[in-house]
């Protein structure tokens, strides 16, 4: 019987993918046309020397990244090094940034990065962080909007698969990571097929500081071993609360494709994290041994800091009672995701055909009136008819994710019959679907995920490329889909290519960000401990077999641009300055047969690039920043003499 | 007289702007400077219209081999043209007060606008002499030694007054708000002038 089912479900999803091969066919073409006849062209269209009316944040998935947009234009606009080494400017590779990816588990240099959530207050985007989630190895990243660069890096503990994260609540008191895979707790040698009551979920709350941003965990929730899949805060009226989507609720823990899909229904877990809160404050909770790094960039020194810590507070959810409940939602939920009222949780059943919608004030006044239906590990389970809000029925196949606009409408996406289906939120009426290109995973709105969306556009983020673009050999970028949604059906406007994996995406109008956008970093707030900040501190030091040059640069020259005194063996330190404070005159710096990347200076900072020379020799250094009219001429030259020369050190510029 | 006297005295004072605010402003943009840079000259100084404008302009100025713009020290001009306004600030207050008082005829504030304009004239003159010798005492050894058509080496004297073209630079060189105050103020004098000839009369 088990087996007919599967069956059943690999055949519905199969004639989706053929049903959507054809019409994709079909809407390609008539796609074309609607653009001619609907001056979709135009629309999107942004002239030389405009600026795009909103930014979009895309994950870079399996970049480990988050990649900025432009929006209606669908520009690139920037790569924003995360959680995996980026070359391009040295990030990962220079002695200031290597702290910021180290863990637990040492350097860790990529990493899959999943859900941006901008910061929020009283429920609205205010633009000044961004945080992502880095699933592999968990942490949570926070982005500062000024500088558009990651500041902050904090690893999850007793965590694996960090996947319903990063979601803040509605004042960014908290930013939470929850765990995908549960793990035994603490970690040790056990038996796989001994998980079933074993393992824990993790559901982690950060506690982030309004005026630094700088994070912290408050507590952990150790919950039953299910997978806790994605996230969304209560807001307004549900504000203290959080939904966490499950599916595994079997614990399985082989073949998941088959036995985390027996249960007809699995849960949202609904938390209410003030209730821990108060518990926590008032000395609850159980201080466990931890190793976990948090690691911080310091904009004055431009330096990172790691620094790793011992302990954690958990949390077991019976020490609270009231503090969670399940909502059993069929068909193992993907997207977990609350209207802007805070009234409606919608658990996007991935393996159903329904959409299962749940009352907030209904699943309140269940839990007064004690509506249960039995519990799982003593956690109350509550009765589904009796907090049911709606089904929206049949609206496609494979749903994944909602979000919402500003009428009182929702947008879901459907994975397996590749299309978003706009419904109206209260009547569950489906008043719009259309075709996307191919299999569409996460939508986007910006403020879509607040209580106030900015219903403008809606961005599909497809999972297949395939034909959509010219050809470029097996492996492609993603493509991205913009919709105009300001009238009652949704008009195709673009596609364009996302770079890495986008899943989730958060975009906000570019007038709340773009007006603090840093230029320069200023010298005078340089407080980097090898900068020279003027040619008098221009020198080059030997300690041992170290060697610190304090150099810096201004169009066009390094200072010093000859060095002599160098051997092999050493290990050189060049500390590069810019002195520049002029708008986007960055400097590069980089020497012949270095094992690392490039730096990429900005006006007012300073990187270190490591080098150890291995051959005698003369060797050039170079500026890789096309910078001024005279920037072939920024070059100069190390002398790297045999290890047992008495060559003394000397440097110079401008000297015959 | 106490009408012009009091007129006299307001249009003196009205050069005390100049302690606040800019005399001449010039401003450079470029097609890589889209917000261009700028710099403002009080009569105590040069300083940047953004904070950094003056050290990005002397940036680009080296490769033409210009000197870097004099800090407030570097010129006489900048230690004596505030005494200068100063003086002439408390002399037309006095000459005014003395209009007002009676004690003193209406033609003394004419001779305080012709002084004041005959300083100004000078100033105007020492002005562009700089503005003369920054655009054209060059480094022999500059980066970029540019001709004109006729062979001549191109030099980058400012306008006093006005648009030009310069290179990839459009220079624009206008009075600012001090300027203005001045010119309000002298010609409030020159009312007074005439205010206090017509007072004088009536009585």
């Amino acid at each position: 019987m088990k087996k007919s089912i599967n069956i059943a479900i690999a055949l519905v999803m199969a004639a989706g993918m053929v049903s959507c091969n054809d019409s994709g066919k079909q809407n390609g073409k008539k796609g074309s046309q609607g653009g001619l006849s609907t001056n979709a062209a135009e629309r999107v269209y942004v002239a030389p020397g405009e600026h795009d009316e909103y930014y979009g944040f895309f994950s870079g998935g399996y970049t480990g990244n988050l990649t900025v947009y432009g929006l209606p234009s669908g520009r690139m606009l920037k790569e924003i090094p995360v959680f995996s080494q980026f070359p391009t400017n040295g990030y990962g590779y220079t002695e200031e940034t290597t702290p910021m990816l180290n863990t637990s588990f040492g350097f860790v240099p990529w990493d899959d990065s999943h859900h941006p959530d901008i910061s929020q207050t009283n429920g609205e985007l205010d633009g000044r962080w961004i945080f992502i989630n880095g699933n592999n190895t968990p942490r949570i990243a926070r982005i500062g909007l000024e500088s558009f660069k990651t500041e902050e890096i904090i690893e999850i503990p007793n965590s694996a698969g960090n996947h319903s994260s990063s979601f803040i609540t509605e004042n960014t008191e908290y930013v939470v990571a929850g765990t995908r895979f549960s793990v035994p707790v603490p970690q040790r040698d056990m038996s796989i097929n001994e998980y079933k009551g074993q393992f824990k979920g993790a559901l982690t709350f950060i506690n982030v500081d309004q005026e630094t941003g700088r994070m912290g965990i408050k507590f952990q929730l150790m919950m039953p071993g299910f997978n806790y899949d994605l996230s969304h805060p209560g807001r307004d009226k549900s504000h203290g609360w959080f939904f966490f989507t499950t599916y595994n609720t079997e614990e399985a823990h082989t073949l998941l494709e088959v036995n985390a899909s027996q249960n007809d229904k699995d849960f949202i877990a609904a938390v209410n994290w003030k209730k821990i809160e108060e518990y926590v404050n008032n000395g609850g909770g159980k201080k466990v041994p931890a190793n976990y790094a948090h690691n911080i960039m310091d904009e004055n020194t431009h330096t990172a800091t790691s620094t790793m810590i011992k302990e954690v507070l958990t949390v077991d959810p019976l020490d609270v009672p009231g503090a969670v409940y399940f909502l059993p939602t069929p068909k193992s939920p993907h997207g977990c995701d609350v209207d802007p009222t805070g009234e409606y949780i919608i658990g996007n059943g991935k393996l159903s055909a329904d959409l299962t919608v749940h009352s907030f004030t209904k699943m309140i006044d269940a839990i007064e009136n004690k509506k249960f239906d039995g519990e799982a590990y003593g956690i109350p389970i509550l009765n589904f008819e009796d907090i049911l809000a709606g089904v929206v029925k049949q609206p496609g196949l494979g749903p994944l994710h909602t979000e919402f606009d500003n009428k009182g409408n929702a947008y879901t996406t459907f994975f397996i019959s590749s299309e978003v289906v706009k419904w109206k939120v209260g009547t569950w009426e489906v008043l719009d679907r259309q075709p996307v290109f191919y299999s569409v995973g996460h939508g986007m709105i910006p403020g879509g995920n607040s209580r106030k969306p900015f219903g403008d556009y809606f961005v599909a983020m497809n999972k297949i490329t395939k034909d959509r673009y010219l050809p470029t050999g097996p492996e492609m970028e993603h493509s991205a889909q913009l919709f105009d949604i300001n009238g009652d059906k949704m008009e195709l406007l673009l596609d364009f290519p996302t770079h890495g994996e986008p899943h989730y995406a958060a975009g906000i109008p570019a007038e709340i960000v773009a007006p603090k956008s840093k230029k320069i970093y200023k010298l005078a707030d340089n407080k980097h401990p090898y900068a020279s900040l003027s040619n008098s501190d221009v020198r080059v030091e030997r300690n041992g077999k170290e060697v610190h040059v304090y150099m810096n640069m201004i169009r066009s020259h390094f200072n010093p641009d000859n060095i002599e005194g160098i051997k092999v063996g050493d290990k050189v330190y060049f500390h590069v300055t810019n002195l520049e404070q002029d708008f986007d005159v960055p400097h590069g710096f980089a020497v012949i047969g270095a094992n690392t990347a490039e730096l990429l200076v900005m006006p007012g900072a300073t990187e270190t690039l490591t080098w150890e020379p291995k051959k005698v020799g003369v060797w050039p250094i170079y500026c890789t920043d096309f910078c001024s009219a005279l920037h072939q001429e920024m070059q100069g030259y190390v002398r790297v003499s045999p290890a047992d020369s008495d060559i003394e050190l000397s440097w110079s510029l401008g000297e015959d | 007289m106490k009408k012009a006297g009091l007129i006299m005295i307001i249009g003196s004072l009205l050069l005390l702007g100049l302690f606040k605010f800019p005399l001449w402003n010039i401003m450079l943009g470029a097609p890589q400077y889209p917000d261009p840079l700028g710099m403002n000259i009080y009569i105590q100084g040069i300083e940047g219209v953004e904070e950094f404008d003056i050290q990005n302009i002397d940036g680009l100025n080296h490769y033409i081999g210009m000197k870097t713009i004099p800090k407030a020290e570097d010129m006489w001009e900048f230690s004596v043209f505030p005494k200068v306004v100063g003086g002439m600030v408390a002399l037309g207050v006095i000459i005014g007060l003395l209009g007002f008082f009676g004690k003193v005829s209406y033609k003394w504030f004419l001779g305080w606008f012709i002084l004041m304009s005959i300083l100004g004239l000078l100033g105007m003159y020492d002005f562009n002499l700089w503005l003369i010798d920054y655009g054209t005492d060059l480094d022999p050894k500059a980066i970029m030694k540019l001709e004109n058509l006729d062979g001549t080496p191109m030099t980058y004297k400012p306008p006093l007054l006005g648009y030009q073209k310069m290179l990839n630079f459009d220079v624009d060189s206008w009075p600012a708000t001090g300027a203005y105050m001045i010119f309000t103020g002298m010609m409030l004098t020159v009312v007074a002038f005439f205010v206090g000839k017509y007072e004088s009369k009536s009585n």
